[in-house]
């Protein structure tokens, strides 16, 4: 009797190892990566990296202050045309799940969400760029937002459907019609998990690369101009740490740095959101 | 005097194929309370729904007959307004999980648009509040969400928000069944005391909450209306076998 617990303790104790060490497993090249590029970068990172524009080939010091703005212009311009629209359509799948029409529009936006990022840059392209004659901030913004749609639909159809049945029903009780009771009562309950949603989007668009070869292009000078060509940082990166120079690597390895902080803080964003904002029934 | 309120003629209802009333008949009085009991799955809520047009949000749902209030078809009423006329209260407490207590009460006004002036809002939520009891409760918390407060109290402001809007009718559907005794016991009080101004027509599966509370009480029993009349006339000498198998514990 005494033997057959003590060696279930003793199974469980090698469980919870084996689960503990796999976990940390799991966060092992995230930590080796942070290390990594904490090490190359931060010895670029001073104040003048973040408000100087980048210096020729040979000249010490620079900094990437336009490929900082470009990368905000262009996840702006994404953010703008992506979020309504995937907006409405979660709201639309989460209200009609069993129509044809939503069956359709699922399978869609699964193979939206599986088109390589390097496809859709071609697609903006030749869609926007060839026709405007110009890589531009725009085609960028465009690229990202078809990227960032399938996200925010799926977080959003998911976030509206785990309400309860019982608050619609609880507003249509008082006589309050159909679309005042979606946007007065749906979505602000399902309001953290939209815009949690909506800020993982921007964490994963922000460092997209691919698309932004072929529209944002990238440009050594600061540009407001959305019809122009802008620096973005991923791009930095790119073009960076493709090139012969030595001094340019580090530059790379530190916009890198800037990217994951970025990214870093809008992931951070949306967890406190989706924790402290979320509504309790 | 008993005033007819509502009418229900030749009423049947139910999903796609599935018959589930059967030509039910009845009538409800104002100012009284009139509860509809039954075993499970006897078409009690699906009644009550179709008295506020609720039902045909069901998928499937499907109805005839008609249902008179103040002799007009609700039918052929706009649905909104008949919901405006005949408030609800849910089986689990709903109330709002964005909006604070205040604003619960008066969320009918909200959600609808209508603009008060701000002494109108405080007179309204003071005065349902008070009806429900709530007030001497949740005074100092006006401006707290909903959800914090206790199963019973939040039951009692979806009543409260349900008589904000000044109905002609209210339906119950099975409002205690989530609670423990003493908030039921509190509801069942409110009741008695709110039929003074108000209709209310009540859901429930427990026969004594319905002996207790009610004037009027409809058996139903496999989407048929068995016997509808004045409680006390049916709890003391039924008229068919069934009621009375169903009143002494027989089936459930």
């Amino acid at each position: 009797m005494m033997e057959t617990i003590n060696k279930r303790i003793f199974k469980d104790r090698l469980f919870t190892i084996i689960v503990v060490v796999l976990a940390f497993t799991a966060c092992l090249p995230l930590l080796g990566i942070l290390t990594f590029v904490i090490k190359n970068g931060l010895s670029a990172i001073n104040v003048e990296f973040f408000i100087r524009l980048p210096k020729p080939v040979g000249e010490h010091g620079g900094g990437i202050s336009n490929a900082i703005i470009g990368t905000f212009i262009v996840v702006l311009i994404a953010f703008i045309i992506a979020t309504p629209v995937s907006l409405l359509t979660g709201v639309y799948l989460s209200e009609n799940r069993k129509s044809v029409f939503s069956e359709v529009l699922r399978v869609s936006i699964d193979v939206l969400a599986s088109i390589p990022s390097i496809v859709i840059g071609i697609i903006a392209y030749l869609w926007i760029v060839k026709p405007m004659k110009s890589f531009s901030a725009l085609s960028g913004g465009c690229a990202l937002a078809m990227i960032m749609l399938p996200v925010i639909i799926k977080s959003t159809e998911e976030t509206l459907n785990m309400l309860p049945l019982t608050l619609r029903e609880a507003s249509f009780a008082l006589g309050v019609p159909y679309y005042r009771t979606i946007l007065k009562v749906i979505i602000p309950a399902g309001l953290s998990g939209i815009i949690t949603g909506i800020l993982i989007a921007i964490a994963r668009i922000a460092g997209e690369t691919a698309p932004l070869l072929f529209t944002a292009f990238g440009n050594p000078f600061m540009n407001f101009n959305i019809t122009k060509p802008v620096n973005t940082l991923p791009l930095v990166v790119f073009n960076y740490s493709t090139s012969p120079y030595e001094q340019w690597h580090t530059i790379a390895w530190a916009a890198a740095l800037v990217l994951l902080i970025i990214v870093f803080t809008f992931t951070l964003i949306a967890r406190i959101i989706s924790k402290k904002w979320k509504t309790s029934f | 005097m008993e005033n007819e309120l509502l009418i229900v003629q030749n009423f049947y209802a139910g999903f796609g194929r599935c018959n589930i009333l059967k030509d039910i008949n009845f009538t409800v009085y104002q100012n009284k309370i009139t509860a509809i009991m039954g075993p499970s799955g006897c078409g009690k809520t699906t009644m009550i729904r179709c008295i506020n047009r609720m039902h045909e949000f069901s998928p499937g749902a499907t109805y005839s007959g008609k249902i008179l209030l103040h002799g007009e078809d609700i039918y052929s009423m706009n649905p909104i307004l008949v919901r405006r006329k005949i408030g609800m209260v849910f089986q689990r407490p709903n109330p709002f999980p964005t909006m604070s207590i205040y604003d619960n009460v008066i969320s009918g006004f909200i959600l609808n648009g209508i603009k008060l002036q701000k002494q109108e809002k405080d007179k309204i939520v003071i005065n349902s509040l008070k009806k429900v009891g709530l007030w001497e409760e949740v005074k100092d918390s006006l401006h707290r969400r909903g959800t914090f407060l206790s199963g019973g109290q939040q039951q009692r402001l979806c009543i409260a928000r349900a008589l904000a809007m000044n109905p002609d009718v209210i339906l119950l559907d099975e409002p205690t069944s989530s609670l423990d005794p003493k908030s039921t016991l509190m509801i069942e009080k409110l009741l008695e005391e709110l039929k003074q101004t108000t209709t209310i027509i009540i859901v429930t599966h427990n026969t004594a909450q319905a002996a207790r509370i009610s004037d009027y009480v409809a058996f139903l029993y496999l989407g048929e209306l068995i016997e509808y009349g004045a409680t006390k006339k049916i709890f003391t000498a039924p008229e068919h076998k069934k009621t009375e198998e169903y009143l002494t514990g027989k089936f459930s």
